[in-house]
């Protein structure tokens, strides 16, 4: 296929959006990074003068991705993940460590964090053993080996520590619900995080009430002709009891008191007035700062770079996981709400990218791209705001780094090439 | 349906941000964020106060300045504690007190620390004040007090309270407002406002620039001087005279209204109030609860108006032709009220009105009363008129002069009888003790000055006011330009003023004459009770008088109240007379009754009640 016929079938609208992201994300590292020194943009002593320079290696890794055939991503996706295992398992021996995290090999101007590498491979990994006609997911011996396909990785990077990194590799069990892995399991998880919530909230006793009351309406509600087994019923009741204990086991004994303070911050559990204000001063602070800076934007924003608590540095990681409140204080509701839709546009039009697509191989690398820019997406935004507890995870295209937003680009630009290339078969 | 899970959950989620989003960015965000912004810092420029002189120009009211201790708690980094409270002159235990006080009202806003430090204690501490972070010194500027008198119209200022902050966002901790009297009514316009220019921080709480350039920053706007009515030197010497004694004077220029003198008696020297012994101070006034220092008796105390009552019946019941000057009455040393028997002093035999006012004859009044009543057909009727009459006065409401406080009087009306007694179920002689100014009437001091001067314009007035100029510029407010007129006719004036002039050629006040001055005036002697151990018992009378001179073109009126003064020649009298000669002639003539009044106090009386042993009133003993 010729180089013009790769271009004409590219998803346009999915670049677009990339663009708009990327510059948006840019301008905001530069007004949450500049002083008024004065300097050129392309300053490359300043953060936004490096972050230009990523941006342009990233335009780069796009021309090589585009060049390369589309077969040849699915040929060599278990090399890819065979050298990212191995990058990741050789930071234990000569990883940089920054910020108490060893998630880096220093190249000199430039440190390489793999685990951002790790993210692509290990979908395109994913949706190679899948689409092995010899796989069938409904098995159970197929579904454990798939499962760690993405959480040896994750195993890997949880000792770094950044257990913010490692969950994202759970997300590509959406891959996995999407080719044939029963939803009930997501049905499961989403009650037991619910129960997880409302036992922490209201304690054991009202959720055994909430329960025992949401039976008694079913069995008021249901037609005389359905039968529902009595039997079955008690024993998800027991379950659920015995499971409601058990969190408040774990919370008391096997949590820290730091994770208990994440979450009673993010349930709001601590209503006395001077606990609260120590939570915000400690681990709060963050979440408190980011909050309150997202609020004082209003509808308007403060305008391009007059963010007052942009400026005076209130807000920590701002250029990175924090980026998000530069676009809140200083764009306002209309600058936070048009990045949510852009996000919510883009992963629609993937997922819409992602069934068409006729080769397996291809549609299921495109749940893997979308599951792990959702997850971004949504932990990094959801932290911010303060709906989610502070989990420490960039945000695709817009947060200060090298390596991510390469990774990022990488893993989108790959699935386009893939998309395509959708019309032509190869063996 | 597999298909959708995920595209379901991408928009849920956008949903959910959204709506978070808005929650944060429109719902909670309001406009004075920038004041709890963290990183913008005002910094404020105080004007200073402005200067409050007396109607020739003598300055009452100047500043000095004072320094105050400043602490941002959260800048505040290890001190030697005992040096620096040595140098501030406080104790450990103290310091550690305050500094936890302040750190919970704003870790990050100033407040004092130790408040209004003398210039010495300034000078020590000023060079020694960059060794401790998160402290320094905010100049401020202090009431300076030129007079020893007027502390109850100047009023004072004093650091501005929670409900002060609450209630209006001009004032941040450790401000000064105006408290009481002129103070407050004028605090806008003396205090100016204040300049401020806000300073954008970083998180270390560095300054790191002005904050949008400066655009929102603002110059402070100087206070304003002003001059009030007042006279200085006859607000200085009614309170001299006033010494020892309880009660209120006030005087007022008819011809405009304005207030030549408001002294209660006992007062305070209003530089009490200021500096670092103000809150001791104010607790010892204040908490004087039995001759009630704070208490401004010239507005705020309400006694019968007495005698000086009757001159408005007499007015009344000619503007509305039940009788005229030369109609009689007969006194037989006192009048009946159905069977029983009311005294008066003053000698019994036939009255006209010339005589009655004069002599203060009860019983001519209680007839006058009584005619004016039965020219009605409803007493409701008699007492709707009456009451219209004595309201065009000025008296039974507040009056609206220029001060924070005050108090109605009262001049009861057909409702408020209807309550007591019952609907048609009162007639005149329910009423009748109101015809001398006992009964259900009551006054304050201003109001029977007002009066007085109402009756020297010969039929309105202006609201008394304390406000002469402000910058120099003659106030031109319609409240106190604009007369009043009464509902008597300027006819009738001629002679009931012939009557109160009489009251000093051969009457009641025949022995206070002022060589070569004309004046009319009235005096009263007011009966009062109070509780002892709860059983009611009289004490000896208020002394009152009212009189403005001179009669033929009026300089001054006043009205001279004195608590158990006895009969209203006495103090009252006394002192009305010396104030009118002061003011009129600069100096006083009579050396002895200047000098028995300068002398003489009522201590003695006002500890009757509370000796606990039975007691006389109304002692004849000088």
């Amino acid at each position: 296929m010729s180089g013009r016929n790769v271009i004409r079938r590219l998803d346009w609208v999915s670049i677009l959006i990339f663009v708009l992201l990327v510059s948006i994300g840019w301008l905001n590292i530069y007004s949450s990074t500049f002083s008024e020194s004065g300097t050129s943009i392309f300053d490359l002593s300043q953060l936004y003068g490096k972050q230009l320079l990523f941006i342009g290696i990233s335009l780069a890794s796009i021309l090589l991705i585009m060049a390369l055939e589309a077969s040849f991503y699915e040929r060599f996706s278990s090399l890819f993940y065979i050298i990212v295992l191995l990058l990741l398992l050789g930071l234990f021996l000569f990883g940089k460590t920054i910020a108490g995290a060893t998630s880096w090999y220093g190249l000199g101007f430039f440190n390489l964090q793999p685990s951002e590498l790790a993210k692509a491979a290990t979908a395109l990994a994913l949706a190679k053993y899948l689409s092995d006609i010899q796989t069938d997911i409904r098995r159970r011996k197929d579904q454990l080996i798939a499962l760690s396909i993405f959480i040896l990785p994750a195993l890997l990077i949880i000792p770094q520590p950044d257990p913010g990194s490692a969950l994202v590799f759970f997300s590509l069990i959406f891959v996995l619900f999407r080719e044939g892995l029963p939803l009930w399991y997501l049905g499961v998880a989403f009650i037991a995080i619910l129960l997880f919530i409302a036992t922490l909230m209201f304690g054991t006793v009202w959720v055994a009430i909430g329960l025992s009351l949401l039976i008694a309406f079913i069995y008021l509600l249901k037609k005389p002709s359905v039968k529902i087994p009595i039997v079955p019923m008690v024993g998800i009741y027991v379950v659920a009891i015995a499971f409601s204990l058990s969190v408040n086991l774990v919370f008391e004994h096997v949590f820290e008191q730091r994770h208990r303070d994440r979450f009673s911050l993010w349930l709001r559990l601590e209503k006395d007035p001077d606990k609260l204000e120590e939570i915000r001063k400690t681990i709060g602070y963050n979440t408190y700062q980011s909050e309150k800076a997202i609020e004082s934007g209003g509808f308007f924003g403060k305008g391009f770079l007059e963010g007052t608590r942009t400026k005076g540095d209130f807000v920590p990681e701002q250029h990175t996981d924090y980026i998000f409140t530069t676009v809140g204080e200083e764009w306002g509701f209309l600058g936070t709400s048009a990045v949510v839709i852009l996000f919510t546009i883009l992963l629609l039009r993937l997922v819409q990218l992602a069934e068409r697509q006729k080769n397996p191989f291809s549609r299921m690398y495109g749940y893997g791209v979308v599951s792990i820019l959702l997850i971004h997406y949504f932990i990094n935004i959801g932290m911010v705001i303060g709906v989610l507890p502070t989990i420490g995870i960039p945000l695709p295209f817009f947060s200060y780094g090298g390596s991510g937003l390469i990774g990022f680009t990488m893993l989108l630009f790959i699935f386009l090439r893939l998309d395509a290339n959708r019309l032509k078969e190869w063996t | 349906m597999k298909k959708l899970v995920l595209s379901s959950i991408i928009i849920l989620i956008g949903i959910t941000f959204i709506g978070r989003l808005s929650y944060l960015q429109i719902f909670r965000f309001s406009r004075d964020q920038v004041l709890e912004d963290p990183a913008v810092q005002p910094v404020y420029d105080y004007p200073e106060r402005g200067y409050i002189y007396d109607r020739n120009g003598e300055l009452l009211v100047a500043n000095q300045p004072a320094y105050d201790v400043m602490v941002i708690p959260r800048e505040v980094t290890s001190l030697d504690t005992l040096e620096f409270c040595s140098l501030l002159g406080i104790t450990r235990d103290h310091f550690i007190k305050r500094l936890k006080k302040a750190h919970t009202y704003s870790p990050r806003l100033p407040s004092v620390l130790v408040p209004q430090l003398s210039k010495e204690d300034y000078a020590r501490l000023q060079e020694k004040m960059r060794k401790y972070r998160g402290f320094y010194i905010e100049k401020r500027s202090l009431r300076d007090y030129k007079t020893t008198a007027g502390a109850n119209v100047l009023g004072y200022i004093s650091e501005v309270n929670e409900w002060d902050l609450k209630n209006n966002p001009y004032y941040e901790l450790g401000e000064l407002t105006g408290r009481t009297g002129i103070e407050k009514q004028y605090e806008e316009i003396l205090r100016g406002k204040k300049g401020v220019k806000y300073i954008q921080k970083d998180r270390f709480n560095r300054v790191i620039g002005p904050y949008k350039n400066g655009s929102w920053d603002t110059l402070a706007k100087p206070g304003t001087e002003i001059n009030i009515t007042l006279d200085k030197e006859l607000q200085e010497y009614g309170e001299r005279l006033m010494v020892g004694k309880r009660g209120g004077i006030v005087a007022i220029e008819p011809s405009s209204g304005e207030i030549l003198a408001m002294i209660s008696g006992p007062t305070y020297e209003p530089s009490l109030l200021v500096g670092r012994q103000r809150s001791f101070n104010y607790s010892k006034l204040h908490n004087d609860t039995i001759s009630k220092p704070t208490w401004d008796r010239s507005i705020l105390a309400e006694p019968s108006p007495g005698s000086p009552f009757k001159t408005l019946q007499a007015l009344a019941a000619l503007q509305e032709g039940v009788i005229t000057p030369e109609t009689t009455f007969r006194c037989y040393n006192g009048f009946y009220v159905g069977s029983t028997k009311r005294g008066c002093h003053c000698g019994g035999g036939l009255r006209t009105m010339n005589s009655g006012i004069y002599r203060s004859c009860n019983a001519y009044f209680a007839g006058t009363f009584r005619k004016f009543y039965d020219n009605y057909e409803t007493t409701d009727q008699a007492q709707d008129v009456w009451e219209g009459h004595m309201e065009s006065f000025g008296l039974g409401n507040y009056l609206g002069y220029d001060l924070p406080t005050g108090r109605p009087g009262r001049i009861p009306g057909k409702e408020y009888y209807d309550r007591v007694y019952g609907d048609g179920r009162w007639a005149s002689t329910y009423v009748i003790s109101n015809s001398i100014g006992q009964g259900e009437v009551a006054a304050t001091p201003i109001q029977l000055a007002n009066m007085t001067a109402a009756i020297a314009n010969r039929g309105y007035f202006y609201t008394p006011h304390l406000i002469k100029s402000i910058a120099d510029e003659e106030i031109q407010d319609q409240r106190y330009i604009e007369r009043k007129y009464t509902t008597i006719d300027p006819e009738h004036f001629e002679p009931v003023i012939q009557g109160m002039a009489d009251v000093y050629e051969k009457g009641t006040a025949k022995w206070l004459q002022i060589p070569g001055v004309e004046i009319a005036g009235k005096t009263g002697t007011v009966e009062n009770y109070t509780r002892i151990d709860g059983v009611r018992t009289q004490l000896t009378d208020h002394s009152l008088f009212v009189a403005f001179a001179p009669v033929h073109n009026p300089k001054i009126a006043l009205a001279v109240y004195i608590e158990n003064g006895y009969y209203g020649a006495r103090y009252a009298g006394h002192i009305a007379s010396l104030l009118i000669e002061k003011y009129l002639k600069g100096e006083i003539s009579r050396k002895d009754l200047e000098k028995r009044m300068l002398e003489k106090t009522l201590d003695h009386e006002y500890a009757k009640p509370y000796s606990g042993e039975e007691f006389k009133i109304n002692e004849y003993v000088w």
